[in-house]
């Protein structure tokens, strides 16, 4: 196909689901995977170099950039991405956070937003707001300036807290 | 009160907190953006662009990258097949660059190829003979020197004299100025995909600002009749002014026609720094005249923007700067002059703030010195010569709508301000670096204020059309308004619900088949979108009390009265009366009309104007220049409130662009070569950077001739952030600081 070496055959688990991968470049991103391959495109690129967490997916259970990860190097690995975090109809409680606190805009950062904000709850649940921040400070978003989405976060921690007592 | 206008008030559609209709898409990544589109059978393009910024094109060679695997076709300027020329006010700028190259990232060649890595490396391929010439890259020399472009170097000159220019003041303070090349950098960069129709024509699905100006360029550049290009909106993932130019749309087609298939283009983020416009970089020079009462009697300033290669809109940003130069003030002599010039840097033109920004930074430093000399608290030297309605400003141009100035100052000043900082190391300059010794950080507090025009100004035709179906009980409303992020996808179902009182929406697909709704920009589309589909709307409930009162044979009024009232018990209620009957009603919406400025810069040129004020506190690690913003308070005029919570996203969201205007964002450039182009060296605010921003007040006061008294809110908060911030670090520094972004270095390595 002109770009000389591919990669052969491999397998990808994401979201629970195999897919094998053929014909594919060696250089190949997991993020150009998922979306061109897969067809699975809430993973997003704006920058494809690290720095601004919008293609953020969870491999075996550790928040990555998937522009950073080659594909080839993510077989037998458990890949989660955004598609995975509603329960079928049922929106996750961070993604109805986002919608009641008006934390979407464009809505390009969000699906890696909200990979990592799952992610920052699992293992903190009651951050406080510099914490919250740290946590988000990888992820860029150019329309929201952050308050909104800061508030979401928040949100989610109280409705979980309220809830589990 | 009009029948419609007392059924406004009583309704619960506007004013409320709606949620967007497309957030659950997008909260599940099922919305489609522009780059998430593609088709069975698609190519990839690929862009060729100038490695110099200056060179003449000797001979180009493509037959190697053409014969490689998986290349479907090379283009050059030789197959554009229409006019090589485009340019969103003025066409200057070729599609494919034919004879010379005026800025690094021109586009040279394109490329299809059934890979990206394909099309990247065919592009690599593409031998190009330059002879390279000396660039011109100061803005200032460019005034003067050889011409760089056939239509010269001066892409416009403007001259406001207004008053006595000679007057001379008690207090004179000077002060020279200089903004920085700030980009948007939305995160969704240019992508789009082109489908060749069997018409001959060409469908062009692209994230844009302004569908109609796209179609008009690129059917002049395929040769083909506007009908036969149809331009549809794919999802935008920000834009900020950055999209209102044609990057790959012309090349999209090209591609598409020539090799029969479907083309994809997806810009890297590198690519987008080279394929959009940015904000012009400028240097100001002003001197303000005041009397000893710090009442500013003359005001002389010297604006050079550097438009960069091409037009785009620098003439509109130019008159935006000198128009507004001396702020939201009552200046009554005033001598502005001001060039908008073509560099061999990249092509600047449209970014939230339009103009208004650069002059405002170096304005609001100038009241300052002002207060500083006359020992006047800042915002009292600002609140003594706030604009009032009835005023005038500098342009000659009376304010006839509401000018809330003073308001929006002392409900700032009066708001309380933030508590000493706890020491934290997260909350200290040196954040996570844990770098700051706190006995280096001052605390410092700095104000700004700003005027931001709505809409299009200078006689310019502004209008948008919109449709309101009616079938069966259900609604449709179609615009081609452009949603970016913004939230008039919202406002469109308020719009319906406070008018028919129906809840679900249908927004049809946002394409060239309806009229105009122009450009998202200028802070229009809530006036002049939100405007026609209120008009659409209301021209229904005008069809169905007509089509009552002549089966009826009661008076339109008086139906119109029984069907709206809320307490009265024969009230039909206007969803009930709709049922069964279809409508459709096409309208066009227009603000009242603007004039050019006259020779001397003088003339009704704007429609209407929205005051914004900023405090921003920081805190700053002299030894090592880190500044940390605490908090940013503001306060604004917003006519009415139409969504408390998206309001209160866009002044976020412009305060956070103001932040990074002011600390963290330059593009740089070596010899017309931007050198940081990606997010690693342009570094825009994080969570980390952004503080609190608080809304002391939005001021609803509305605006007469505006629906729903809304003013445009979007552009306001990014204009006074920024002067707000420097002065706040001047306050604690007592540095000059005339320059933005304000850089480590600028505070920490001076004598
Ligand atoms: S696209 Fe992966 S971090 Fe930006
Ligand atoms: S909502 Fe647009 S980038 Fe975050």
């Amino acid at each position: 196909m002109g770009i000389g070496k591919t990669s052969g055959e491999y397998e990808l688990i994401v979201n629970g689901s195999k897919f094998s991968i053929s014909d594919s470049w060696l250089g190949e991103s997991l993020l150009y995977v998922l979306r061109e391959r897969l067809g699975l495109y809430g993973s997003k690129n704006a920058c494809e170099q690290g720095e601004c967490g919008s293609c953020s997916v969870m491999m075996d259970d550790v928040l990555v950039c998937s522009c950073l990860v080659l594909a080839a190097n993510a077989k037998g690995r458990e890949i989660r991405t955004i598609e995975s975090v509603a329960d079928g109809d049922e929106l996750s409680d961070v993604q109805k956070a986002f919608i009641d606190t008006g934390a979407i805009q464009c809505g390009f950062c969000t699906p890696g937003l909200l990979v990592t904000i799952h992610d920052f709850l699992d293992s903190n649940p009651e951050p406080d707001q510099s914490e919250i921040k740290e946590a988000i400070s990888g992820n860029l978003c150019r329309c929201t300036g952050y308050g909104r989405i800061v508030e979401a976060v928040q949100l989610v921690s109280i409705r979980r807290s309220k809830r589990d007592s | 009160m009009s029948i419609l206008e007392e059924h406004i008030a009583s309704s619960a559609g506007i004013g409320i907190s709606a949620s967007r209709p497309d957030g659950k898409e997008k909260a599940r990544g099922d919305f489609l953006f522009s780059n998430d589109l593609s088709s069975e059978d698609m190519l990839w393009g690929q862009t060729l662009r100038s490695p110099y910024p200056s060179a003449k094109i000797k001979r180009i060679d493509y037959s190697r990258a053409l014969a490689m695997e998986g290349v479907h076709a090379i283009l050059t300027a030789g197959d554009v097949p229409g006019e090589n020329i485009f340019g969103l006010e003025h066409p200057d700028q070729p599609v494919l660059a034919f004879d010379v190259v005026r800025y690094v990232g021109e586009p040279v060649a394109i490329v299809a190829a059934n890979h990206p890595e394909v099309a990247k490396k065919a592009v690599d391929a593409i031998i190009v003979d330059y002879e390279i010439l000396e660039p011109m890259v100061d803005s200032e020399e460019a005034i003067y020197s050889d011409p760089i472009h056939p239509e010269g170097n001066v892409i416009r000159h403007l001259v406001i004299r207004h008053g006595n220019p000679d007057v001379v003041g008690s207090i004179i303070v000077e002060g020279e100025y200089e903004v920085g090349m700030q980009d948007q950098a939305f995160l969704g960069t240019e992508s789009g995909i082109a489908f060749p129709s069997s018409d001959g024509g060409v469908n062009l699905h692209i994230s844009t600002q302004w569908l109609h100006s796209d179609r008009d360029q690129v059917a002049s550049a395929l040769n083909l009749p506007n009908e036969l290009v149809r331009v549809s909106l794919a999802g935008v993932g920000g834009a900020f002014g950055g999209r209102e130019d044609v990057s790959m749309h012309v090349h999209l087609c090209m591609l598409a026609m020539h090799t029969g298939r479907p083309v994809k283009m997806i810009y890297d983020r590198n690519e987008s720094f080279l394929g959009h416009v940015h904000r012009h970089p400028a240097k100001i020079w002003f001197r303000h005249h005041a009397d000893e009462s710090g009442l500013l009697i003359n005001v002389e300033a010297k604006v050079i923007l550097d438009g960069g290669a091409y037009a785009s809109t620098t003439s509109a940003v130019l008159a935006n700067a000198c128009c507004f130069s001396v702020g939201p003030y009552s200046v009554p002599n005033a001598l502005i002059e001001g060039w908008g010039v073509r560099t061999n840097n990249p092509p600047c033109g449209a970014m939230r703030g339009f103009g208004n920004v650069q002059t405002c930074f170096a304005a609001e430093a100038q009241m300052d010195k002002i207060a500083k000399a006359l020992s006047i608290d800042p915002v009292e030297l600002r609140l003594l010569n706030a604009l009032e309605t009835g005023d005038t400003l500098i342009t000659g141009q009376e304010i006839t709508g509401t000018a809330p100035i003073s308001e929006v100052l002392t409900s700032l000043a009066s708001y309380p301000l933030p508590e000493a900082g706890t020491n934290a190391i997260l909350e200290l300059p040196g954040g996570t670096g844990r770098t700051t010794d706190k006995s280096h950080v001052k605390r410092g507090i700095g104000y700004a204020a700003s005027i931001k025009n709505l809409m299009f100004s200078e006689g310019f035709d502004d209008f948008s059309e919109a449709r309101c179906i009616i079938t069966d009980g259900e609604v449709s409303i179609q615009s081609a308004c452009v949603e970016v992020g913004q939230g008039f996808v919202t406002l469109v179902n308020q719009i319906v619900e406070e008018t028919l009182g129906l809840t679900e929406v249908t927004l049809l697909p946002v394409d060239t088949s309806i009229g105009s709704a122009g450009s998202t920009s200028a802070s229009r589309q809530t006036w002049m979108s939100g405007g026609a589909v209120l008009k659409a709307c209301e021209a229904v409930v005008d069809a169905l009390l007509s089509d009552l009162a002549s089966e009826s044979g009661i008076s339109y009024e008086k139906i119109g009265l029984s069907l709206i009232s809320t307490d009265g018990s024969d009230s039909i209620g206007i969803v009930s009366a709709l049922h069964g009957r279809n409508y459709d009603e096409h309208v066009t919406h227009r603000h009242h009309p603007t004039f050019p400025l006259d020779r001397n810069g003088q003339g009704d040129a704007h429609v209407s104007f929205a005051f914004a004020a900023h405090r921003a506190v920081v805190d700053v690690d002299e030894e090592l220049g880190l500044v940390r913003v605490v908090e940013i308070a503001t306060s604004q005029d917003v006519g009415r409130i139409l969504n408390p919570v998206q309001a209160k996203g866009q002044i976020e969201g412009g305060v956070a662009q103001g932040l990074g205007l002011a600390l963290l964002e330059e593009l740089i450039l070596v010899d017309g070569k931007i050198v940081n182009a990606n997010f690693t060296d342009y570094l825009l605010p994080t969570a980390m950077d952004t503080p609190p921003i608080e809304i002391a007040a939005l001021i609803e006061q509305p605006e007469p001739g505006a629906p729903f008294g809304a003013k445009g809110i979007g552009e306001p908060p990014v204009i006074s952030s920024t002067p707000a911030i420097v002065a706040a670090i001047r306050d604690a520094t007592a540095l000059e600081l005339s320059r933005v972004p304000v850089k480590p270095e600028d505070i920490a390595l001076t004598d």
